[in-house]
């Protein structure tokens, strides 16, 4: 049973290659499965290029779900970077 | 161009023409940097070999990454816009849809590794195929040179083994990228001809900086043309042969010999001060985008940096350059020109080249829409970030500023307001500057023309630029091909905009000078002296072509040319005036004068 959470690409450029590169990356340091779901389309989001081809403008609505033994901890952690807007400057 | 498909096979010789993007001319052997061409094997393995199938892939995979790290470490400072695209291959190398897919499929297929990453490859390119936003539809390159890397590894070529080329080699791609240049032995490279690109495109502009060939836009030449042959590149009239016959090489031998001479002995001279024989002088910049540039400006006799492009630290990227990044480039340019003066100007995007850190909605006409300072008004963290760093560098040397697409005095006066915050921010953080820096405008848009005579008293100086100056006054867009061949510098009409600009500046006291192409076309410096231009900006390989003319002119005599094109009705009238001009006062200088100057350096 999976945990899952909504979260809004606020930053204005959505999610392009270096916040898609930060996403997979911050995913990739959690040991449960963590995914990506938009439109009911679902991506490893592990993947920079999974994160990428599901093409994430600035208003896209996203549901991220994880599995495993740190989902929690993996979701807030997500949700945190995405809702800073990626803490970049765009 | 002359593109047959069988000569490859019978090995004779091949003509092919492109756009000439840097000139010269090369005679060597080819090395082809292809990727896109690249065969891949199908092999099935057995089944006891899957494990080290995967093993081998796994170790190129490994010693890609660590490639990348070493060219991570081994970055030059200027090159630091890169490590970002180098940060994201290494993430791509790792990235499940290429790795664990390959060993997915060489487990389950029993094929070997080569085949398996291809395959992941192709699904990548279909999936990514399918993105609207281009900028990331284009990250596919990105995948594309990390897979590539992993093949040259497999396939044991080790990826671009430039480094260790001793002998120099002509370059042949299909296109190269800021990561392929990083790499490549400049040393070693005679020319690069590559099948992508224009004259603005990346390799053509390291080729000018490098003052070496290139010929860019040649359609196919990967896929006729094998590592080791011969060719020719003639980057004056984008002319190439591969295998060239005896009377080719010799030819070109010759040309290649006229060229260097020609090019030596104007740059014997480039040094010279450009003074007319009636005592006139005219101060002879450079044109730039990058520092590596700066070699060949200074080189050719450029008295100081008239126009530093800054765009291109700003574009091929999706975040916004610091102040620190800025001021490292500046301070660059600015160290490395002094005591010569570097006029910097301000973020002109918006018009023709669009940023995707800064996104604005579309626009039905970019070129009269929010653009250049316009949008450094509207976005003022923008222009902050760049008034800043250029204050902060103007403690260390010689510099003005220049701002693009002013139309009236208002503009002026909001810049000089935000000037004024960025200086008491500058001192009550106690940075040093220089509170005099001279400031200057584009004079390019036709009201400031117009307005010229009270611009004047705004600021220290004018640039005039010639490109948008005809584009905006003759209601001309360049790149549409119905109209194009009415955009025309002889125009009688731009002739007496650019006099009255000049005239404007002279009576207040100011420099006028002009950055735009007009002012880099030998056949047209008689005009620029007649005009009285203090200053004149252009791209470096022109520089020692106008020095020279502009010792040969007379400046008296250029004046009265000026005057008679004032009151020509026609372009054409006005041509035949300056041609009339040219064959009775310049006979000597046709080989410069004409429009197809460089090809004449042959004889």
């Amino acid at each position: 049973m999976s945990n899952e959470i909504h979260v809004t690409i606020e930053n204005r450029l959505g999610l392009h290659a270096r916040p898609a590169a930060r996403f997979s990356q911050l995913a990739s340091r959690f040991a449960s499965d963590v995914w990506l779901i938009k439109d009911g389309k679902r991506v490893d989001a592990k993947s920079i290029l999974e994160v990428l081809t599901l093409a994430c403008p600035a208003g896209t609505r996203l549901t991220i779900a994880a599995e495993g033994p740190d989902e929690l901890e993996a979701l807030t952690a997500l949700q945190v970077l995405i809702e800073t807007g990626f803490a970049e400057y765009d | 161009m002359t593109e047959k498909m069988t000569e490859k096979d019978n090995g004779g010789m091949l003509h092919m023409k492109g756009i000439s993007a840097s000139p010269g001319v090369a005679i060597g052997r080819v090395f082809v940097l292809d990727r896109r061409n690249r065969r891949i094997f199908k092999t099935y393995i057995a089944e006891h070999e899957v494990e080290s199938e995967v093993q081998r892939l796994r170790a190129a995979v490994q010693k890609a990454g660590e490639q990348i790290q070493a060219m991570l470490r081994s970055m030059q400072d200027e090159l630091r816009e890169h490590i970002a695209i180098l940060e994201t291959h290494q993430l791509m190398l790792k990235d499940s849809m290429i790795l664990d897919k390959s060993i997915d499929m060489i487990q389950r297929k029993m094929v070997n590794a080569e085949w398996a990453l291809d395959h992941s490859l192709n699904h990548v390119r279909r999936l990514f195929g399918h993105i609207q936003d281009t900028y990331i539809r284009e990250r596919i390159h990105d995948v594309e040179d990390v897979v590539a890397r992993i093949q040259d590894i497999l396939s044991g070529t080790q990826g671009i083994p430039m480094e260790q080329h001793t002998n120099p080699v002509v370059v042949v791609a299909h296109d190269l990228s800021p990561a392929d240049t990083i790499q490549l032995n400049r040393k070693n490279v005679l020319a690069f001809v590559t099948e992508m690109g224009s004259r603005t495109s990346h390799t053509a502009i390291i080729a000018r900086s490098l003052g070496i060939p290139a010929v860019v836009a040649v359609a196919g030449v990967t896929k006729y043309v094998f590592t080791g042959e011969d060719i020719v590149v003639d980057g004056i009239t984008g002319d190439i042969f591969i295998r060239p016959d005896e009377d080719i090489i010799a030819h070109y031998t010759d040309k290649q010999a006229c060229y260097i001479q020609h090019r030596q002995a104007m740059l014997l001279q480039s040094h010279l001060p450009a003074v007319t024989a009636d005592g006139f002088s005219v101060s002879v910049q450079a044109n730039i985008e990058l520092a590596d540039e700066l070699d060949v400006a200074i080189a050719s006799g450029a008295e100081g940096v008239g126009l530093l492009r800054t765009e291109f630290l700003y574009v091929g990227r999706n975040d916004l350059p610091s102040e620190d990044e800025l001021f490292q480039a500046y301070f660059e340019c600015v160290k490395r020109m002094s005591p010569k003066p570097v006029t910097i100007r301000t973020l002109d995007v918006g018009g023709d080249k669009f940023l995707s850190s800064l996104p604005v909605s579309p626009q039905t006409n970019p070129a009269l829409g929010l653009r250049a300072i316009r949008l450094c008004l509207k976005e003022i963290d923008l222009f902050f970030t760049q008034l800043r760093a250029i204050y902060r560098v103007s403690a260390f040397g010689k510099l003005r500023i220049l701002f693009p697409l002013i139309s009236g005095c208002s503009e002026i006066q909001q810049i000089k307001v935000h000037l004024n915050s960025v200086k008491e921010q500058l001192r009550a953080e106690g940075i040093p500057f220089d509170e005099d820096v001279k400031l200057g405008v584009m004079i390019e848009v036709p009201t400031a023309v117009m307005m010229a005579d009270l611009l004047a008293k705004e600021v220290d100086f004018f640039s005039i630029g010639t490109n948008d100056l005809i584009q905006y006054s003759m209601a001309i867009d360049r790149v549409n091909e119905h109209v194009a061949h009415l955009y025309d510098p002889l125009h009688p009409g731009i002739l007496r905009m650019i006099h009255r600009s000049v005239e404007a500046g002279r009576l207040q006291g100011i420099q006028v000078g002009m950055c735009g192409e007009m002012a880099g076309e030998p056949a047209y410096t008689p005009i620029m002296v007649g005009m009285g231009l203090d200053e004149i900006s252009m791209n470096a390989d022109s520089i020692p072509k106008v020095k020279h003319i502009i010792r040969r002119c007379n400046a008296g005599l250029c004046r009265e040319l000026v005057n008679r094109l004032l009151t020509a009705c026609t372009s054409q009238e006005a041509r035949e005036i300056l041609e009339d001009f040219l064959s009775r006062y310049l006979p000597d200088e046709r080989q410069l004068t004409h429009p197809y100057l460089c090809d004449a350096a042959r004889h």
